[in-house]
C-alpha cells in the first residue's frame, strides 16, 4: 500500500476511500465480551439494537472460553498493540488494574446526567469507579450462594430443602440411601472455589469472610475458623459422585434436571439450564439460599469498562454507557442471564420467583451488611491472589491426604507471596 | 537439459569475479537473510524480551521494574510448577515413545500389501486434521467414567470394568497421553510408512536369501535404515508435546486440582489469566531451557553421526 | 511335503487374519471420537443428555447442521460458522503460499549453496519450531502495533508466515539434501544462476514435498486458535474463533449437537485435504523429506 501512495491518483483514491469509510463507520463502538451462548447473545443483541436506534454502530467482538479468560488474553494483546476496543467486559478489582495502567476513560458526564450516584447501590457504584471517576457501567448482579434442587428427588428421599449445613449433610445421607447423588458438582478450580466460599460464609459468617477473602488478613486465613471451614468443605466431597473432576457446571446442573442428583451449589446462571429444559422455577426446580447463608449475598457483577478513546467513538461510547442501564436492556438481559438488574428501581413482576427473591435478598443484605463480593468470581481480590487461592483450594479438595492445617498455611503463603 | 547452450556468458571457476558473479555468490545468503532476520527478531528477540520480563515484577502488562531473580525463586517455591514440570517429563516421554512404537507397528503392518490400504491410512491420519478445541469435548466424554467407555463396557455386562483415569489425580496425566497419541500417532505411521517404502527391496531380498527370519530382518536391516525417520518423528513429536495446550485445556483443564497441569498451561494461566506476567515469563524461560537441554545434545549427536555415517 | 505346505498356508492365513484384526482394531480406536461426534451431531438435544454416547439417534435430524452453518450464535451474530470460512481462507491461502515459497528457497540455498555457517543457520532456524506460541503473544502484539498491523488480516498472515517458515525450511531442506547435487554442480559450472538452477532443476522435482509443506501448513494455520483470537478484530476472526465461541459458553446453555456439527463443518477443509491428498502426502514423505 505504501508504495502505491506515491502516485497522486492512488493517494486521492485512498483518501476518498478513507473518507467514505469513516462516514460509513461513523460513531461506532467495538465491544469485547464473552456473552456467546444463545440466550445471552440474544439478550445482548437488545443493547445493540438500542445503539443502532440512536444511530450508532455496534461492532461485536465476542470471544468465549474459560469464563472470560480467553477474552482477557485478547484484551491484553489489543492493549499491547495500542489498539484496545471501545468497551470490554471487565469486572471487579480488575477494573482498578486497568485504571491504574491509565487505559480507561471516564464516564462522569453520563453518570451525572443519569444520576448514577442515586440510581446505583453504593456497593455496585464503588466497583465502577477508579480514582473517584466512573470508568465502567454495571450490567447485572448475579447471586452466587444459591442451592438448586430437584423436588422429585427430595421427595423420593423424604427430605426437605436444607437450610443449614448440618441439614445438608443429614439430607445428603438420606438422598444417598435413596439411590441418588446428593450434590451435583463439577470438579473445576472455579467450581471448587465457588463451593468453598459458600461453605466459609456458612460456617464463619460474613465478617470473617470479608477478613479472610477480601482483606486477606493472614491471621484469619490461618485461623482455627478457617481450618474448620476447610474441613467442612472437604466433607462435602462425601455428598458428591466420583466422576466429578473436570465436569462442566452445566453437566452438573443437568444431573439435577434429569433426576440423577438432588442438589447443586451454583450461581444463578444455572437457571438458564433449567429454563432451557422447559422447567419452571418454584415448581419443577427449587431455589434457596445456600444452606447457612440466608443472610448473605455473594455478588458477582458483570460490567463493561470503557477504554480511553477519542472523537466520535467516545460519543458512541458514552451513549453505550447510558443505554446499558436502560430498563429495556436490563430486563431483557437479566431474564436471559438469570441475574437481577444492576439498578434496583425496576419492576420485578415479570421475573421468575428466584430472581424476585434474589432482588429482595440483595436489598436486605445491602442494608444489614451481608453483601459480600465473590472471591471465586473475581470480585473480591485481584487475579493473582485469586489464582493462588484457587490453587490451594482445588488442590486441597482433590488431595485425599492434604490436611486442612497445611491448606490454611498455604493459603496464608498464597495471599502473602503475591502481594 | 540444454542449460549450457542457453547460457549467454559462461563463467567457470578461476575466472575473475564480475559484479554479477559476486552477486550470484551472495544470492543464497541474500535469500536466506530475511528468514534469518525474522528468526533473530521473532524467535531470539522475543526470547530475550521474555527473559528481560522474567527479571521484572510485571503484573497485568509488561513493566520494567527489575527485581532480579525473585520470580525464579518464587517459581521454585511453587508446588504447582513442580507438578507441571514432572507432568511434562512423564507426558512427553510416554507420548513420544508410544507414538513411535504404535506408528512403527502400524506402518510395518500396513506395508504387508494390505487391501484397502488407502482407506486405513486415511483413517489413521485424519486425527491430525482436527484441532482439540472440540475433539477435546469428545475425549472428555469418552474418558469420563459415568458417560464414556467405562459406562459403555459396564452396559455390555462387565460390571466390574473400571476406567476412571480422568478423575484420578494420579492417573489424569495419562489420559492426556491417550488423546495425544490418538492425534499424532497416525502421522508418525505415515512417516514410517514413507521410510519403509524408501528402503531398497533388494537389501531385504538378500537378507531373506540368507535365511534370516522376518522379525530379524526388520530388527537388523530395516530399523537401522529408518533412523532418519525416527529423527524427524522425534522432532515433530517433541514439538507437539512441548506445545500441548489445547489438549490440556479441553480434556482435563489441568485437573483434578492441578494434577495434570503442564508448563504451557501453567505459563499461560499466570501470564494471562492471573496477571503475573513476570512469573509467567520466568516459567517460559525455564521451559525453553529444558527444551534446549534435551534437544541440543540430541540434535548434535544425530547430525554428527549422520555426517560420519 | 504336502503337509508342510498346508501348514504354512494355515499359518500364513492365521497371520493374515491377525494382521487385519490388529489393523481394524486400530482403525476403530482412531474412528471412535469421530463416530461419537457424527452420532451426536444428528441427535436432538434431549436424546444426548438422556442416552449413551454411541447409542444411535432415535429420530435423527439434520437441524443441528443447518443451525451450525447458518443460524447458531457466535456472539451477537447469529449467522453460524459459515461466514467465518472466508476469513479463514483469506488468511490461510496467502500464509501457506508465502511460507512454502520461502521454505523452498531456504531449503534450496541451505543444501545446494552451502557456505560456512549454513548448517548453524539451519539449526538456529529450527529452534523456531519449538518456541511455545503462548510465549510470543505479548511481544508479537506489541510488534504488530509498531508495524501498524494489529487486528488486521495482514498481521495474522505475517504471524503465521513467521512461525511457519521454520517447518517449511525443515521440510524442503531435508528433501533437497536427497536430490543429487551432480546436476546442480554441472549447471553451476555452466554458469547458471541461483534462481535459474532452482527453477530448472529443483522445482520440477519438488511436487511431492510441496504437497507435504502445503498440507502441513494448511492444517496448522487452519486449526490455529491462539493467534487467530489474539490478533484478530471483530471482522477478521477465523473460523476456529467462531467455533470456540460456539462451543465454549461460560454461563449459558450448551447445545452439544450443534457444537459437534459446527466442529465437523469447521474441520471439513482439513479433513478433505487429508482424505484427498493423503496419498500424495505419504508419497511426498517417501520421496525424501524423511530421508534426512
Amino acid at each position: 500500500m505504501n508504495a502505491f501512495k506515491k502516485t497522486p491518483f492512488v493517494l486521492a483514491a485512498s483518501l476518498a476511500g478513507a473518507l467514505s469509510l469513516s462516514s460509513a463507520h461513523a460513531a461506532e463502538v467495538e465491544v469485547l465480551h464473552w456473552w456467546t451462548s444463545g440466550g445471552e447473545a440474544r439478550a445482548a443483541n437488545v443493547l445493540k439494537e438500542l445503539m443502532e436506534a440512536e444511530g450508532y454502530g455496534w461492532q461485536d467482538f465476542a470471544v468465549a472460553g474459560g469464563g472470560g479468560e480467553t477474552a482477557m488474553t485478547v484484551l491484553k494483546s489489543r492493549a499491547m498493540s495500542g489498539n484496545p476496543p471501545s468497551a470490554a467486559q471487565i469486572k471487579g478489582p480488575e477494573i482498578q488494574e486497568w485504571g491504574e495502567l491509565g487505559l480507561l476513560g471516564e464516564l462522569d458526564g453520563v453518570a451525572e446526567a443519569e444520576g448514577w450516584d442515586t440510581l446505583l447501590p453504593p456497593t455496585v457504584a464503588d466497583i465502577m469507579r477508579h480514582d473517584g471517576q466512573y470508568v465502567a457501567v454495571p450490567v447485572n448482579v448475579h447471586r452466587v450462594n444459591w442451592l438448586w434442587a430437584n423436588p422429585e428427588v427430595l421427595e423420593a428421599a423424604g427430605v426437605a430443602m436444607p437450610t443449614t449445613l448440618d441439614e445438608l449433610f443429614a439430607a445428603g445421607e438420606a438422598i444417598r440411601e435413596a439411590g441418588y447423588v446428593p450434590l451435583a458438582h463439577g470438579g473445576q478450580a472455579w467450581q471448587d472455589a465457588t463451593v468453598f466460599e459458600t461453605v466459609l460464609l456458612a460456617t464463619a459468617g460474613t465478617d470473617f469472610y470479608r477478613q479472610a477473602l477480601v482483606e486477606l488478613d493472614p491471621e484469619a486465613l490461618g485461623s482455627a475458623t478457617m481450618i474448620e471451614a476447610l474441613e467442612t468443605f472437604k466433607r462435602l466431597r462425601t455428598l458428591m459422585d466420583d466422576d466429578m473432576p473436570g465436569r462442566d457446571w452445566n453437566i452438573a446442573t443437568s444431573m439435577v434436571i434429569n433426576g440423577d442428583a438432588a442438589m447443586q451449589l451454583m450461581g444463578d446462571w444455572a437457571k438458564g439450564e433449567f429454563t432451557a429444559a422447559g422447567l419452571t422455577a418454584g415448581v419443577d426446580y427449587l431455589c434457596a439460599a445456600a444452606p447457612g447463608t440466608q443472610d448473605a449475598f455473594t455478588f458477582n457483577i458483570d460490567s463493561l469498562a470503557m477504554f480511553r478513546v477519542e472523537g466520535e467513538e467516545r460519543e458512541a461510547q458514552q451513549a453505550l454507557a447510558r443505554l446499558v442501564l436502560e430498563p429495556t436492556f436490563q430486563e431483557a438481559f437479566n431474564k436471559a442471564k438469570g441475574s437481577i438488574p444492576a439498578r434496583p428501581d425496576l419492576d420485578m413482576s415479570e421475573f421468575d420467583t428466584c430472581a424476585q427473591r434474589s432482588q429482595e435478598a440483595f436489598r436486605q443484605t445491602a442494608e444489614q451488611g451481608g453483601l459480600v463480593p465473590s472471591m471465586a468470581h473475581g470480585m473480591a481480590v485481584r487475579a493473582d491472589v485469586q489464582g493462588a487461592l484457587f490453587d490451594v483450594v482445588t488442590n486441597y479438595f482433590n488431595s485425599p491426604d492434604l490436611e486442612a492445617e497445611e491448606a490454611a498455611r498455604r493459603m496464608v503463603n498464597a495471599a502473602q507471596a503475591v502481594l | 537439459m540444454s542449460l549450457s547452450s542457453s547460457l549467454a556468458r559462461p563463467a567457470g571457476p578461476g575466472t575473475r569475479r564480475s559484479p554479477a558473479a559476486a552477486l550470484q555468490a551472495w544470492l543464497p545468503k541474500l535469500v536466506l537473510a530475511p528468514s534469518v532476520a525474522i528468526s533473530l527478531f521473532f524467535v531470539y528477540g522475543f526470547m530475550l524480551w521474555t527473559f528481560v520480563l522474567s527479571l521484572t515484577n510485571s503484573r497485568m502488562l509488561p513493566s520494567y521494574e527489575f527485581v532480579g531473580f525473585a520470580q525464579y525463586a518464587r517459581l521454585m517455591a511453587n508446588d504447582r510448577w513442580w507438578v507441571a514440570s514432572t507432568n511434562l517429563v512423564v507426558f512427553g516421554g510416554l507420548f513420544v515413545a508410544i507414538c513411535l512404537a504404535l506408528g512403527l507397528l502400524l506402518a510395518i503392518l500396513l506395508d504387508q500389501r494390505i487391501r484397502q490400504e488407502g482407506a486405513l491410512r486415511t483413517v489413521y491420519l485424519y486425527p491430525m486434521a482436527l484441532s482439540f478445541i472440540v475433539t477435546g469435548v469428545v475425549w472428555k466424554w469418552l474418558l469420563n467414567p459415568g458417560l464414556g467407555i467405562q459406562a459403555m463396557v459396564r452396559g455390555w455386562g462387565f460390571e466390574s470394568f473400571t476406567f476412571d483415569w480422568l478423575v484420578d489425580p494420579d492417573m489424569a496425566v495419562y489420559t492426556l497421553v491417550i488423546a495425544a497419541v490418538w492425534q499424532a500417532s497416525g502421522f508418525v505411521m505415515a512417516l514410517f510408512l514413507a521410510g519403509l517404502r524408501g528402503i531398497d527391496d533388494s537389501i531385504i531380498k538378500a537378507a531373506q536369501l540368507d535365511g534370516a527370519s522376518l522379525p530379524r530382518i526388520y530388527r537388523r536391516v530395516v530399523l537401522p535404515c529408518l533412523r532418519p525417520v525416527v529423527f524427524s518423528a522425534v522432532m515433530i513429536l517433541a514439538h507437539i508435546a512441548i506445545k500441548s495446550f489445547d489438549l490440556v485445556v479441553a480434556l482435563t483443564g489441568g485437573g483434578p486440582g492441578y494434577a495434570s497441569d503442564l508448563p504451557a498451561t501453567f505459563m499461560y494461566a499466570h501470564a494471562f489469566t492471573r496477571a503475573q506476567v513476570g512469573l509467567g515469563s520466568a516459567s517460559a524461560m525455564l521451559m525453553l531451557g529444558g527444551v534446549l537441554a534435551i534437544l541440543i545434545p540430541y540434535l548434535y549427536s544425530e547430525l554428527r553421526s549422520r555426517r560420519h555415517g | 511335503m504336502d503337509n508342510v505346505i498346508r501348514r504354512r498356508t494355515f499359518g500364513a492365513r492365521l497371520g493374515r487374519f491377525t494382521l487385519y484384526a490388529v489393523l481394524v482394531l486400530a482403525a476403530l480406536f482412531y474412528l471412535l471420537p469421530l463416530a461419537v461426534m457424527l452420532i451426536t451431531s444428528v441427535k436432538p438435544l434431549g436424546e444426548i443428555s438422556a442416552g449413551s454416547l454411541l447409542a444411535l439417534p432415535q429420530s435423527p435430524t439434520l437441524a443441528p447442521w443447518l443451525k451450525a452453518w447458518g443460524e447458531a450464535c457466535t456472539g451477537m451474530r447469529c449467522e453460524g460458522v459459515g461466514g467465518y470460512f472466508w476469513n479463514s481462507i483469506a488468511i490461510v491461502v496467502p500464509a501457506v503460499l508465502i511460507s512454502t515459497v520461502i521454505g523452498a528457497l531456504n531449503g534450496y540455498a541451505l543444501t545446494k549453496w552451502r557456505f560456512k555457517g549454513s548448517e548453524l543457520l539451519f539449526a538456529l532456524t529450527l529452534f523456531g519450531c519449538f518456541i511455545p506460541f503462548q510465549v510470543v503473544l505479548l511481544p508479537m502484539a506489541q510488534t504488530l502495533g509498531w508495524l501498524g498491523l494489529s487486528s488486521s488480516r495482514a498481521g495474522l498472515i505475517l504471524v503465521h508466515v513467521v512461525f511457519g517458515i521454520a517447518f517449511t525450511t525443515l521440510f524442503f531442506r531435508n528433501f533437497y539434501v536427497a536430490v543429487p547435487s551432480e546436476l546442480v554442480s554441472a549447471a553451476k559450472l555452466d554458469g547458471a544462476g541461483f534462481f535459474r538452477i532452482f527453477w530448472r532443476i529443483l522445482l520440477p522435482v519438488s511436487a511431492p514435498i510441496i504437497v507435504v509443506s502445503v498440507i502441513w501448513q494448511f492444517t496448522q494455520i487452519w486449526n490455529d486458535f491462539l493467534f487467530g483470537v489474539a490478533f484478530s478484530a471483530h471482522d477478521t476472526q477465523p473460523v476456529t474463533v467462531a467455533l470456540n465461541n460456539l462451543v465454549n459458553t461460560s454461563t449459558g446453555v450448551r447445545e452439544y449437537n450443534v457444537d459437534m456439527a459446527a466442529t465437523m463443518i469447521a474441520a471439513l477443509p482439513t479433513l478433505l485435504v487429508y482424505v484427498l491428498a493423503g496419498k500424495y502426502f505419504v508419497r511426498g514423505l517417501t520421496a525424501g523429506s524423511v530421508k534426512g
